[in-house]
């Protein structure tokens, strides 16, 4: 075997990116640890508090890491208070506990949350209360970047269609359109049967959203390092859209048998039975994907953690091997996940929109 | 607990990116790609049912070609026993006409020897007449040279004519 195979050959430069993202992502955690022993010998390191900072959302975007908590970049914050709009830069409000005065309100951060303080710097809950986050936080401005990565791909890949008319895909249209047709034909058409065409656009824009969020929450630093499908209100918003897509398109079909079970004996049981349904399906779909891409990055964080918990590089080989192995699962789950909130989904609104039992 | 509590700026901004990109891309993406795949897929299909019409047709032809060739064959086997038996008919003729004249030949030649030898025998008859004629006139002159012979032979003769 020459060198030039060796080069060639997957494996080798799967392992070489594998490599290079842990060297990226060992570099910052390493120097924080050695921080944290001579500096700040009183400060105790809290895996939870790091983990739960990371898979919570927060008004600053970490530059390298969730350990780093110096270096972040700050984010608009706009708030909807009953004074009108207040918009201004999450900046003011950092190092944590900061209270900035807008000239409507005085705010401060407690737990990632913005909270109003009165004038002598206490925490007014009541008037906290009142004022509607609607800040531009990490997790919106990962999602606006994978929503821009996603029309950027899928646009030129359109574009390619229409220039290719007939022929062969090419480049990144090969690589998409395997999972275009595997949708179409595994995920829609098995579920919903010749109507599946209306249902096409939704079913794709959240099989790919899901898919890329997911594995843009695996990347350890800057253009990844979020957790929006592990982020309860994205899974919340996207199974209540499907919660109305199935119930806005169900036939008489699908309301009879939720309001007309067969025994008539059966109406006092059946029909709460089925009422429930309706809201536990997608709160099955709700819960499942966040807990499954939170529980991942759980995982991996916390392997990490060793290494800082045993303050010892001795342990960073084991928790290495154990993240490399956890981010090949994630990495399936990241499909997988995509795949059956789809599935779901499709097999709902299959329910809903079928003919005849 | 503040994990499963979904924060509303976060919902108003997925619901929001979300009907965006539903849109944008329900418009400009997902409606001209299924359909170039579809129709990739239809030409494919018909692509593929035109190559299979094509091979039977193919087929069909190689068949009939074949029939065709079998029928030429047995066509041409035929010419060839008609013109055999034409030629074997004409010949015979042939020799038929040719045996019919030379028996004819024959006969007139028969014919005309019969008459030859006849005219030939007829005149050979006449010869030894003649020359029968000539030498009884030669032994008779011969003979009745001498007077008493003459006499003797009329005595004879006279002898044997018996009066009746």
């Amino acid at each position: 075997m020459t060198n030039g195979t060796i080069l060639n050959s997957k494996i080798f430069r799967i392992s070489l990116i594998c490599a290079f993202f842990l060297i990226l992502g060992g570099f910052p955690k390493l120097a924080m640890s050695q921080e944290n022993t001579s500096e700040n010998t009183e400060k105790k390191f809290e895996p939870k508090d790091v983990i739960l900072e990371h898979i919570s959302d927060s008004h600053s975007w970490p530059l390298a890491l969730p350990f780093v908590e110096e270096k972040h970049i700050p984010l608009p914050v706009i708030l909807y208070t009953d004074k009108g709009l207040d918009v201004f830069s999450s900046g003011n409000l950092y190092p944590e506990g900061t209270v900035y005065s807008s000239g409507k309100n005085s705010y401060k951060l407690e737990a990632n949350k913005i909270k109003v303080v009165d004038a002598s710097g206490t925490v007014d809950e009541a008037g906290s209360k009142k004022v509607l986050d609607f800040s531009i936080t990490r997790n919106v401005v990962s999602m606006f970047m994978a929503i821009a990565l996603l029309l950027i791909v899928f646009l030129s890949i359109s574009s390619a269609y229409a220039k290719r008319v007939g022929k062969a895909p090419k480049g990144l249209q090969s690589w998409l359109e395997p999972l275009i047709v595997f949708v179409r034909d595994d995920i829609a058409i098995p579920n919903m049967g010749h109507k599946y065409v209306r249902f096409m656009p939704l079913l794709l824009t959240i099989f790919f959203f899901i898919l890329i969020n997911n594995l843009f929450g695996m990347i350890p630093f800057f253009p990844g390092g979020y957790n929006l499908t592990g982020n309860i209100a994205v899974t919340l918003t996207l199974s209540v859209i499907i919660l109305f897509v199935v119930n806005l398109n169900g036939n008489k079909h699908y309301w009879k048998h939720i309001f007309v079970p067969n025994p008539w004996w059966l109406f006092p049981i059946m029909i709460p039975v089925e009422i429930v349904s309706i809201f536990s399906k997608p709160i099955a779909l709700m819960i499942r994907l966040f807990a499954n891409i939170t529980a991942g990055h759980i995982v991996i964080l916390s392997l990490i953690s060793l290494i800082f918990i045993f303050k010892s590089l001795a342990v960073s080989p084991v928790s290495v091997v154990f993240v490399v192995f956890m981010d090949c699962i994630e990495l399936l789950v990241a499909f997988l996940q995509a795949y059956i909130f789809t599935l779901l989904s499709s097999l709902f609104i299959g329910m809903a929109i079928e003919e005849h039992h | 607990m503040d994990l499963v509590t979904p924060s509303i700026g976060l919902v108003f901004w997925t619901t929001l990116c979300f009907a965006i990109l539903l849109f944008i891309l329900g418009k400009f993406a997902w409606k001209p790609i299924l359909a170039a795949i579809s129709e990739r897929e239809k030409s494919i299909e018909s692509a593929l049912s035109m190559a299979e019409a094509a091979k039977e047709e193919m087929a069909r032809l190689t068949s009939e070609n074949d029939e065709l060739l079998k029928q030429a064959r047995i066509e041409r086997d035929n010419i060839l026993r008609e013109a055999k038996k034409v030629k074997d008919q004409i010949i015979g003729e042939a020799k038929d006409a040719a045996n019919a004249e030379a028996g004819r030949m024959i006969e007139r030649a028969r014919i005309e020897i019969e008459n030859q030898k006849a005219i030939a025998m007829a005149d050979v008859k006449n010869q030894v007449a003649t020359l029968s004629i000539d030498i009884a006139e030669k032994i008779l002159r011969k003979q009745f040279e001498d007077q008493k012979k003459q006499d003797q032979l009329v005595s004879d003769l006279l002898k044997e004519v018996k009066l009746k």
